[in-house]
């Protein structure tokens, strides 16, 4: 099927600033055609994006966007869902920007379950500043302020938004477009924070300095590591040794915080009258 | 200068601070009658030294703290120690019973505060509407029931009969007279 | 009548300044002496329709705020030293950004922890410079809880009128004080609220000015689907990276409060024609410096005295013309001497400048004020 791309894109503002091999191109590109999918109203639709690779995506989106400062643009988002309920407020964010500096907004949206969807890039990788490690930067591997290798652990995002009380959390890849689309339609569409991890691939920044320097290899990588969540379940834990699932990983009907807020005015100013 | 300056001093949690609000809320109904209130205390709720001050004036009221107190009242020892030095010569402090006066320059009365607080009123934490009760006869500024009225409106629902008891005992405390427990509450 | 006539602390008059102000939208976080704002807004706000909402840190806070202000919403929020340290990098995004929206600071004695609940002026250069690189601020400082509760009305209408953050400087006695108010009638306030655009959204650029130096801004939702960011941009919002932009906008963002003193610049003096010491101050210092000059005058001496409530941008061009005829210009600040230095930079006359500094936590008294003018008399 067509997606309306070209009208949710500023056109006068490409090509964008992204590397070539980058996979943020083509998840922003996703996120288009599952807000598309969505049938989301581009009037009241709002990007927040941070700073790093992932909050440029909010310059070439035709809707109303904002450009913040670094890891802080769910707090912004809160700002503006809890000022007008009505708009669909988006939040483009990377692994630095989302998991690191951002890392207490991120849990204390999700511990809200304030109606947002927030999309991280995670090229595990620091890639606008050239390669600094971040905390999704896989132990172990190498970077530029890692150079007697990464000792950090990773932090595993889904559970952590899960236990935060996130009640829609997703996971995909820059490989995998279809099953992208699906998931931001999904996660937009869902009432609730939506966590979705994209996964995306940095070959200039990331891949170079660990043995993967083509585009093509990276993707490859995500392809042979993803495993959908309907078939991880049945794998023996030898088998998930170096994988991760993809998909909508968890989801659940849970009071929304705008919808509750709006509960309590209605009855302060019931009583009030 | 018609300025009149009240301190009231004591430990956190012996509700000086309401004290002081409660003068302050009085003076709302004392037509052209200015008042500041400020208080000073440490950053925990309880424990801490505590202190409220209430300026009254006609006039238009610029430093807002005390400068020299009319009337002083210490609940501790330590509040007593700090500022019984520091009162008007026309002055008077009320100290609670307890407490250990120093050279007395200015008139000084020792009064069984918590004790009736305990024994007649039974509440300690009335003390404080018990000192305004004493020092009611004092503030010419502010009526009695002005000084009544402000109680009502800032201590919980559920306290106001206990505290207005606390008042009365402190009025008669002030006369010198006992208690009637028919008295008007 | 008798209901305008209140008790009021002044963290209280900041509660009931922005809802005569129609403030619609609060985020904060607790911290001592600022939490009372906080508390009665929380309250009050979802009667008129507004939103209360505690975030996780400071820094969100003020993001909150900002993102608020963009949906419509006219914004506060409060804190005292360590948050609005906290506060600056967004609160430089709101500058940058030109987002109306009001930020309290009811300073305490810092830095860090410092005396959470004792009375300070420390933060007045942090309220100019405390977010990186030149940028345009608004900074007022009440004397007393009238004054708060008005001048939380002019913070507001100060924001929406040249679309940017206002700082709202109290102390902690200011603050914590309570006073006898008489509140104004509804129909007695004067309300300002930013220009829409004009023009439909395919003829729209976001920051483009148009009278004044001040651009229209839209709500997000209303269909004109424009970018907004921190980097350096011009009329269309967009970053292009050129170093023309980046002087173009700074020049604006700071002509755009420059240009507009006459509104902005508010003191009061009372200064006779034949008064040679002039007592200058701001804040709850002013108290004692009124009751210093009315106790110096009654002793023949020639005083008067300027009190500050627009700090930032501070009137130099008045303050010229008081150095040319004072003998004397005194200071008395809760810091190590802060505002005494615009005054300095400023005086070309005879006129000799002292400063009376305290950042122990507590208050100048009058008499210390007194003794000053009686030693430069």
């Amino acid at each position: 099927m067509g997606y309306k791309i070209d009208e949710y894109l500023r056109q006068d503002k490409l090509p964008h600033i992204w590397c070539p091999g980058c996979g943020h191109g083509t998840i922003m590109g996703n996120l288009i055609r599952g807000i598309d999918k969505a049938n989301l109203d581009p009037d009241k639709t709002v990007v927040v994006s941070g700073i790093g690779c992932s909050g440029r995506a909010s310059g070439y989106m035709n809707f109303d966007t904002l450009h913040t400062t670094h890891g802080r643009a769910i707090a912004f988002a809160t700002g503006i869902k809890l000022a007008n309920p009505k708009l669909n407020v988006i939040v483009i964010t990377g692994d630095g920007d989302g998991a690191a500096i951002g890392g207490n907004h991120l849990i204390h949206g999700a511990r809200r379950n304030i109606d947002l969807t927030v999309v991280l890039m995670n090229n595990h990788i620091y890639g606008m500043t050239s390669g600094q490690f971040s905390p999704m930067t896989p132990t172990g591997d190498n970077a530029t302020t890692t150079p007697y290798g990464n000792i950090d652990q990773n932090f595993d995002l889904a559970g952590l938004t899960k236990a935060s009380g996130a009640s829609f959390i997703a996971r995909g890849t820059a490989y995998n477009t279809r099953q992208l689309i699906e998931i931001f339609a999904e996660g937009l569409l869902h009432t609730g924070f939506s966590f979705i991890e994209a996964i995306s691939q940095c070959p200039v920044n990331y891949g170079r300095r660990n043995g993967l320097s083509s585009a093509v290899d990276m993707l490859k990588c995500q392809r042979d590591s993803s495993v959908n969540i309907r078939k991880w379940d049945s794998l023996s834990e030898e088998e998930k040794k170096g994988k991760f699932p993809t998909g909508v990983l968890y989801k659940e009907d849970k009071r929304e915080y705008t919808e509750m807020y709006q509960e309590i005015i209605d009855s302060v100013q019931e009583e009030a009258k | 200068m018609d300025r009149f300056e009240i301190r009231l001093s004591g430990a956190g949690g012996q509700g000086m601070i309401l004290a002081g609000i409660i003068i302050a809320e009085a003076c709302l109904y004392e037509e052209g009658l200015n008042v500041t209130q400020t208080q000073s205390y440490g950053p925990e709720s309880r424990g801490g030294a505590s202190r409220a001050e209430v300026v009254l004036s006609k006039e238009v009221i610029d430093f807002p703290k005390v400068i020299k107190p009319d009337i002083l009242v210490a609940l501790t020892q330590k509040a007593y120690d700090k500022y019984y030095d520091d009162v008007k010569n026309e002055g008077i402090i009320i100290v609670d019973n307890s407490i250990e006066l120093s050279d007395i320059k200015v008139k000084t009365y020792q009064m069984p505060i918590f004790e009736k607080a305990i024994e007649e009123v039974e509440m300690k934490l009335s003390a404080n509407i018990l000192v305004l009760g004493i020092i009611d006869s004092w503030i010419k500024q502010v009526k009695s029931s002005s000084l009544k009225k402000a109680i009502k409106k800032r201590v919980p629902e559920k306290t106001i009969a206990v505290n207005m008891k606390a008042f009365a005992v402190g009025k008669k405390l002030a006369e010198g007279g006992k208690i009637d427990e028919q008295g008007e509450y | 009548m008798r209901d305008r006539i209140k008790l009021l602390q002044g963290d209280e008059a900041v509660v009931e300044g922005a809802i005569a102000a129609g403030a619609k939208f609060f985020a904060g976080y607790p911290i001592t002496p600022a939490s009372e704002i906080a508390e009665g807004l929380a309250e009050r706000l979802p009667i008129y329709g507004g939103k209360f909402i505690q975030m996780e840190d400071e820094l969100a806070s003020m993001a909150c705020v900002i993102g608020a202000s963009l949906s419509g919403l006219k914004s506060i929020t409060a804190t005292s030293g360590p948050g609005f340290s906290l506060k600056q990098e967004n609160l430089g995004l709101g500058m940058m950004i030109e987002i109306p929206c009001v930020v309290v600071n009811v300073q305490r004695v810092g830095p860090s922890t410092g005396l959470p609940t004792s009375p300070s002026q420390g933060d007045v250069m942090q309220a100019k410079w405390g977010t990186h690189g030149d940028h345009p601020v608004i900074a007022l400082a009440p004397s007393s809880v009238k004054e708060t509760f008005e001048l939380t009305i002019t913070a507001f209408n100060f924001a929406e009128r040249f679309r940017t953050p206002v700082i709202l400087l109290l102390d902690e006695i200011v603050g914590h004080m309570r006073e006898k108010v008489v509140l104004p009638n509804e129909e007695d306030i004067e309300i300002w609220n930013r220009k829409k655009p004009e023009v439909g959204p395919e003829d729209f650029n976001p920051y483009q000015e148009t009278d004044g130096l001040v651009p229209p801004m839209p709500n997000y939702g209303e269909g004109y689907r424009y970018h907004t960011t921190g980097l350096f941009h011009d009329k269309t919002g967009f970053p292009r990276g050129t170093n023309e932009d980046a002087k173009n906008l700074m020049d604006r963002l700071m002509a755009k409060i420059e240009s507009n003193m006459d509104i902005i610049s508010l003191y009061e003096e009372d200064i006779r024609d034949d008064d040679e010491i002039i007592v200058l101050a701001y804040g709850s210092t002013m108290r004692s410096a009124i009751n210093a000059i009315s106790q110096a005058r009654k002793a023949g001496i020639k005083a008067g005295w300027i009190k500050l409530k627009t700090i930032w941008p501070f009137p130099a061009d008045y303050i010229k013309e008081v150095g040319k005829r004072a003998k004397a210009i005194i200071i008395p600040e809760l810091n190590r001497g802060q505002i005494i230095k615009e005054v300095r930079e400023n005086i070309f006359g005879n006129a000799e400048v002292h400063g009376i500094n305290k950042y122990d936590g507590t208050l100048i008294k009058p008499e210390e004020i007194l003794n000053m003018i009686q030693e430069v008399k």
